[in-house]
């Protein structure tokens, strides 16, 4: 077991996602950055969707009860085992009662503890993916356990590599989304020329930017929605959907976010500069 | 013979929106189910499919998709005549509602907007078949049409930060469930003892899009009887099948 000393701000189980229930309304969820998550389980050669730790913003305190390796990924907070600095994309051994916790936000929002066979929490509806109501607990507490598999030797095939973070662009590329073409020349101009801000209203459902742009009153049927949908508001306000995000909407679908690009703003923390670019 | 002219487009990297004409209608409806049962009757891995109204979301987990191929394989589909045999069935669901004060906060307010009387107000939503055209928003939420004009009523001026699970609604042509405890700006009138989305159930959304309900007034005693036999998993609400 891991034992949560502290938890940090939001600290959840995640994997690859939940995929076959968008039908009844059940979103992907998963991992928001899944390039960082993808890059550590590959480090520890565990399977693509092993389930990993994701952590928002600041870090939890964590105990191993057992040893086993691990790696971090993403967002950089400054993470320590018992003291002693770990970095990003080194494959760690860890011994029963070592400590691993966090500090400052150094770069990026959301860090990955992948760890050796990945976190061993329920699968519900072919997920561990942590998302209320289909699991009952919306993220780890103080004092929660987490089960995984104990490893006492094992030696990695690479056990470090120096990486080039990918979510240090500050542009996001994007295809044109269904309702595209309900933007007039002057929208245009405006969502592909200014620079939009990420406001405080950023979670794992949605990501919700500052500047507006000039409001429209196209009305349409609710219809389908996908993680990196950008929904456009009578208003004019650009909302960002994530892997929590619903699986209909009825704003205007104007633009889409390429897989890669939904990992970048998964990095994004209010007040961080952004700007589109049509692919 | 296929009568709607249907529009493909790209949605991503990995998904594609079919849109049908824009309107809300069970022939269109019937018509995307049709084409939902064809498309499956390929078992091709790794699709998903979501309808909404007039449009369907089909989604490829498996990879990147060649937009010019898939378009070419769903107009095949499309002009596939679908056998009888795997049809989907579909269901007329019985809704067990209790209408009383204590669930239905906003009936009161609902009754003097609308200029009915409550005992009219709720015969009339339970009098009326309402066709799921399609489950989004939470898990377990249905879209239904169908809901007569006498009860159509704005939404809310301020949105509630929690509506209680079960509760049943009104807002502009629409009438629902909020399956789970949410934020809601919805006029509440009752409140629904089945659970509509269960994750550990086997079929975690027993109601199908394309599948009909209708609302049923209960008391308060029956309320609490079928919330009792639906934790101890011995309720389900009636259903008969719907002959398409």
């Amino acid at each position: 077991m891991l034992k949560v000393l502290k938890s940090g701000f939001f600290v959840t189980i995640q994997d690859l996602g939940r995929f076959g229930y968008r039908d009844i309304g059940v979103p992907i969820s998963g991992a928001m950055d899944v390039l960082s998550v993808k890059k550590a389980n590959l480090l520890l050669e565990n399977d693509p969707n092993a389930a990993a730790m994701e952590i928002t913003m600041t870090g939890p305190t964590l105990q191993f009860d057992e040893p086993t390796y691990i790696c971090l990924s993403g967002a950089h907070i400054s993470a320590t085992l018992n003291n002693q600095p770990i970095e990003n994309y080194h494959v760690v051994k860890v011994d029963k009662g070592d400590i691993l916790s966090y500090g400052r936000l150094d770069d990026g929002f959301r860090g990955y503890l992948a760890i050796k066979g990945g976190f061993q929490t329920d699968v519900v509806l072919g997920s561990r993916s942590q998302f209320v109501p289909v699991t009952k607990k919306k993220r780890l507490k103080d004092g929660d356990e987490v089960k995984y598999g104990k490893m006492l030797s094992y030696s990695p095939i690479i056990s470090e590599v120096k990486i080039e973070e990918h979510f240090h662009k500050n542009y996001l590329e994007v295809y044109k989304g269904p309702e595209f073409s309900i933007l007039s020349d002057a929208q245009l101009t405006e969502i592909f020329t200014k620079t939009f801000t990420v406001s405080k209203e950023n979670n794992r459902m949605a990501y919700q930017l500052s500047e507006t742009i000039a409001g429209h009153s196209h009305s349409m049927l609710t219809s389908g929605t996908l993680p990196g949908t950008v929904q456009f508001t009578p208003a004019g306000k650009l909302i960002v959907l994530m892997k929590d995000g619903q699986t209909t909407g009825g704003y205007p679908r104007v633009l889409q976010l390429s897989e890669d690009s939904i990992c970048t703003l998964a990095q994004k923390k209010s007040g961080d500069k952004l700007t589109f670019k049509l692919v | 013979m296929k009568s709607y002219p249907i529009t493909i487009k790209p949605f991503g990297e990995r998904a594609v929106l079919i849109e049908w004409p824009n309107k809300v209608e069970e022939s269109i409806l019937a018509d995307i189910l049709d084409f939902m049962d064809a498309f499956k009757q390929r078992k091709i891995q790794g699709w998903e499919m979501s309808v909404a109204y007039n449009s369907l979301t089909m989604v490829y987990n498996e990879d990147h998709l060649d937009f010019e191929e898939v378009k070419k394989l769903i107009l095949d589909c499309y002009a596939e005549q679908v056998s009888p045999a795997i049809k989907r069935k579909r269901h007329l669901w019985t809704i067990p509602v209790c209408y009383d004060l204590e669930f239905g906060i906003d009936i009161e307010e609902v009754s003097k907007t609308l200029g009915l009387s409550i005992e009219e107000l709720i015969h009339q939503h339970t009098s009326h078949q309402y066709v799921v055209y399609g489950i989004g928003f939470l898990p377990g939420f249905m879209y239904l049409g169908g809901l007569p004009t006498s009860l159509e009523i704005p939404r809310r001026a301020e949105p509630r930060l929690a509506v209680a699970k079960g509760s049943v609604g009104l807002a502009a042509k629409q009438t629902g469930i909020y399956p789970q405890d949410s934020p809601g700006g919805w006029n509440i009138i009752g409140n629904c003892p089945v659970t509509l989305f269960d994750p550990n159930a086997k079929e975690p959304c027993f109601v199908k899009v394309g599948d009909k309900i209708q609302f049923e007034k209960i008391s308060k005693a029956e309320y609490e009887l079928h919330k009792i036999e639906g934790e101890v998993g011995i309720y389900k609400p009636e259903k008969v099948a719907l002959d398409a």
